[in-house]
């Protein structure tokens, strides 16, 4: 695209859906005025791979594979996601085994995630040796996972009603090992960039959310604490084993690029600290519920009890009522690395879902990217772009 | 006659001089991949040769035989003339510089001023290849990199004011000659805030780290060069490690002393005089090219509003500075 | 304030727009005519012992065949100060498959709306910028809806630019359809 109109001073740049910066599939249309950027249009869409509507056609122990490649970085805590919100809808208790083994893997999960988060935002700010010590820590996380789940990165280790097989003593002993010397290595991290010029001139007091704004775009994670709001999944509609272990959540406070920065290291300390106590406490015990849907009975369908469900009818229908018997929904979230991830899911009583909604927090933080760009640098847009940490993979399903 | 014999050998002197200088360019890439390599607990090139010692030879060999792309709507003449004005702007700064007394090319009595202003002429390759690439990326980084080299020369021009006073003469080895005369032997003592503009300027003339913005990989996807590919793309990135070489040449021989050793170390251990003097240039050129390398690997980088900002709110200032406590200098001793 | 007043609360403010309420696993839903939707959002949103500040997600959902009003427009709120949840639906049949757009309550409600006119259709009265989100701009259908199949057995009707490239593309053959 070739601005031939001298007498126009406004240049047209296309950040493409290939980049090196946008961390996967975005596109960027900024209208820039000299540096200064004045309309920022993002374009998504381009990894959609309908996971919404494949899951109405595969059995919930099916699609729950499909739920690993939404944000691919931290899968575990996407079945988390899902398998609470099955669950839940059929009202099956977990054993305190397997949550305690899932808060380990979901804290694991969002080590190795905020590891991936901190060398790719290091790398685009032009801190290159933070990626490469960062991905060195990262190593020994996915070797973990690869002993007990049988994948580095897609895990799929979460069932519906537990866990999938059961973790052992070399496991513990290696994790704890790591746990160990972890904070030290944020540390050393924190030398190379915390208190640097550079990058405190980079990211103090550019892209700044106030805590109203925040609320009003529907922001979680990082990014909303960032701005000084507490809310964290995990303290306020706790599951798993979080009602059973102590951490703090970090706030920021002025909403920057630093702030939210800081958060996210200091949730590194925090989830060292939630895997140390779990492990101290971790029960023995089975690792599946009862009443779990099998694997290898896939088409039996799942049963809710009616009398679960209580109603007020307010017209005069008479077929409201089985209606609504049919089709129970239920909502559910977790605290993913990223932000809120939640499942809506309406279920007609067979084998398969009737509904799957995932509620992304990529999706909703995408849509935050043209009022933190607009009016400032094409340089800061990278900046932000690493700050508010999306992955197209949930931003698009 | 003489006059024949006096061409014969300038050749053969400027051929040796270039043939060792390209050796030194080429093997300052694979010095970098080893040392940022090492900083970032990684080994760097290993396969091709002996720890990989073969590697620029590689690299040469393949970017030779790449395909040659120019873009359909560029403007063919000057894309093509584009890094040919940055190389030898670059290469032709090395005609004054020496490496030890009487081993240079031509000893001409304004060299500082004459590097200076090779300096500017490169930024033509560099505006060149921005406008003439037809691609708003490369226009962008063009000029960005364009008004931060203009604003850098300034400061890097003013810094080396004082070290002409001090030594009365722009004639390089001149320079060398007067800091053997003061029992510290380096202008770098007296000149520590000239060399401190000096080395931050010198970082910004040649585009990198902390101020590599206008080629910075993952935010312009490469500036100006963008368009390049094959013999041209090596042609450029030849000249980004001519001008590092000739900066650390110019730090070298300004501030350090060139192949002299300070008096009062020779006082301190007489076995010093007997070693040659190109070894001591070597190693003070070597010590600058390590100084860019490492401080690549260990900073973020700067955006273009600050970026400028130092450029003009505070090295041009400090460099002033400089100027006057120099002449207070010379004036009352 | 547990849910049950806070449901009463809101049964007694509209009596007339609520088509039924449903507690299940401690989630309370309100089934609501899709008219007055806004005016129950502000109440919901403004209403100091209420204070459903935080929208987490607007969504839809295609009963097709089930039941009349086809679709269902989803609203999950939230308060952060008070810690409780709610969800509201909001009937929108099939005919005149509009409703009103709260982009102006909740600047989130922006993408997430454009979204459900991506996949199902229905269309945002008041929206800034309706237009495609997710697939390419000038698709066909709506995805999400129950008859559209899973598969792709669109035949003629797939996506007009992909047909073209199909059948222009060097060393296309018949076989890879």
């Amino acid at each position: 695209m070739k601005n031939n109109n001298l007498a126009e001073k406004e240049l047209i740049v296309n950040m493409g859906p290939q980049h090196p910066a946008t961390h996967g599939v975005l596109r960027l249309v900024l209208e820039v005025e000299g540096e200064i950027i004045k309309k920022c249009t993002p374009y998504i869409g381009y990894l959609h791979r309908g996971v919404e509507k494949l899951s109405e056609d595969l059995t919930y122990v099916q699609s729950l594979p499909l739920t690993d490649r939404l944000d691919y970085l931290s899968s575990m805590v996407n079945n988390v996601g899902f398998a609470l919100a099955v669950e839940k809808l059929v009202g099956i208790n977990v054993p305190e085994r397997a949550k305690f083994i899932r808060t380990i893997m979901s804290e694991m999960t969002r080590i190795c995630s905020h590891l991936v988060w901190l060398a790719t935002h290091a790398l685009d700010i032009g801190a290159m040796t933070v990626f490469l010590y960062a991905m060195r820590d990262r190593e020994y996380l996915l070797e973990l996972f690869e002993m007990i789940a049988g994948a580095r990165l897609t895990v799929s280790y979460s069932r519906i009603g537990g866990v999938r097989c059961d973790i052992n003593d070399e496991f513990l002993d290696k994790l704890g090992k790591f746990i160990n010397e972890f904070p030290d290595r944020v540390e050393e991290y924190e030398t190379l960039i915390d208190r640097n010029r550079v990058w405190l001139k980079r990211t103090k007091g550019v892209g700044v959310i106030s805590a109203e704004e925040a609320i009003n775009y529907g922001l979680t994670g990082p990014v909303l604490r960032g701005s000084g709001v507490y809310y964290d999944v995990r303290k306020f509609f706790p599951y798993d084993a979080y009602d059973q272990v102590e951490f703090e959540v970090p706030l920021g406070k002025n909403g920057d690029i630093y702030d939210r920065y800081r958060c996210r290291m200091l949730e590194f300390r925090q989830s060292a600290r939630i895997i140390k106590q779990c492990i101290e406490k971790i029960p023995s015990g089975s690792i599946l519920a009862e009443n779990a849907p099998r694997i290898r009975m896939p088409e039996s369908p799942l049963k809710i009890d009616k009398q679960d469900i209580n109603f007020e009818i307010y017209t005069e229908d008479k077929q409201i009522e089985s209606f609504i018997e049919k089709f129970p929904e239920v909502y559910a979230s977790v605290e993913a690395p990223r932000g809120e991830l939640g499942f809506y899911i309406v279920c007609d009583n067979s084998s398969k879902p009737f509904r799957v909604r995932v509620r992304a927090p990529s999706f909703v933080h995408a849509a935050v990217l043209p009022k933190l760009c607009e009016g400032s640098l094409i340089a800061d847009v990278i900046a932000n772009i690493g700050s508010i940490d999306i992955i197209l993979g949930e931003c698009d399903r | 006659m003489e006059t024949l014999n006096l061409i014969f050998l300038s050749v053969i002197y400027t051929a040796i001089y270039f043939g060792i200088l390209l050796l030194h360019i080429a093997y300052a890439t694979y010095a970098e991949r080893k040392i940022i390599g090492h900083i970032q607990l990684r080994l760097g090139p290993m396969v091709v040769g002996p720890h990989g010692l073969l590697q620029p030879i590689a690299d040469v060999v393949k970017l030779i035989f790449k395909e040659d792309i120019v873009p359909s709507r560029a403007d063919k003449f000057i894309f093509k003339v584009a890094p040919l004005i940055s190389l030898t702007a670059a290469l032709s700064s090395f005609a004054v510089i020496p490496v030890n007394q009487n081993w240079v090319i031509s000893d001409i009595d304004v060299g500082l001023l004459y590097v200076l202003g090779i300096a500017g002429i490169s930024v033509y390759g560099i505006v060149f290849a921005g406008w003439s690439s037809n691609s708003k990326y490369a226009f962008l980084g063009g000029l960005r990199s364009a008004a931060q080299m203009i604003s850098y020369e300034v400061a890097l021009g003013l810094s080396l004011v004082g070290v002409i006073l001090m030594a009365e003469s722009f004639n390089l080895t001149e320079i060398v000659n007067k800091q053997s005369e003061y029992w510290y032997g380096m202008f770098l003592l007296p000149q520590i805030i000239g060399y401190f503009v000096f080395i931050v300027a010198m970082l910004a003339e040649t585009n990198r780290l902390p101020f590599d913005l206008p080629e910075a990989e993952t935010e312009l996807v490469a500036g100006y060069f963008v368009e390049y590919s094959g013999a041209r793309f090596s042609l450029f990135y030849l000249a980004e490690y001519a001008a590092m070489f000739c900066m650390s040449a110019l730090a070298a021989i300004c501030f350090w002393g060139g192949w002299t050793v300070p008096p009062f170390l020779i006082k301190a251990f007489p076995f010093l005089e007997e070693v040659p003097g190109i070894v001591w240039f070597l190693l003070k050129l070597y010590f600058h090219i390590f100084l860019f390398l490492w401080i690549r690997g260990t900073l973020p980088r700067y955006r273009y509003d600050q970026l400028m900002a130092i450029g003009w709110k505070v090295l041009i200032p400090l460099a002033l500075v400089n100027i006057v406590l120099t002449s207070i200098l010379k004036y009352y001793l | 304030m547990n849910l049950t007043d806070i449901v009463k609360k809101i049964k007694d403010k509209f009596p007339q727009e609520i088509l039924w309420l449903t507690c299940f696993r401690e989630e309370y839903s309100i089934t609501v005519k899709k008219e007055k939707i806004k005016e129950i959002l502000v109440y919901l949103k403004k209403t100091p012992s209420l204070e459903f500040d935080y929208l987490v997600d607007v969504t839809a959902t295609d009963y097709l065949g089930f039941r009349e009003p086809r679709f269902d427009v989803v609203y999950h709120l939230m308060s952060i100060k008070y810690r409780h949840k709610i969800r509201v639906k909001a009937q929108v049949p099939e005919e005149g498959c509009c409703i009103d757009s709260i982009t102006d309550l909740w600047a989130a409600a922006n993408w997430f709306e454009r979204e459900c006119f991506d996949m199902f259709g229905i269309m945002f009265t008041g929206h800034p910028d309706l237009r495609r989100i997710l697939m390419p701009e000038d698709w066909n259908g709506f995805p999400l809806r129950k008859d559209y199949p899973v598969k792709s057995a669109l035949g003629d009707k797939e996506w007009e630019t992909y047909r073209e490239l199909k059948e222009t593309s060097r060393g296309w053959k018949e076989n890879e359809k």
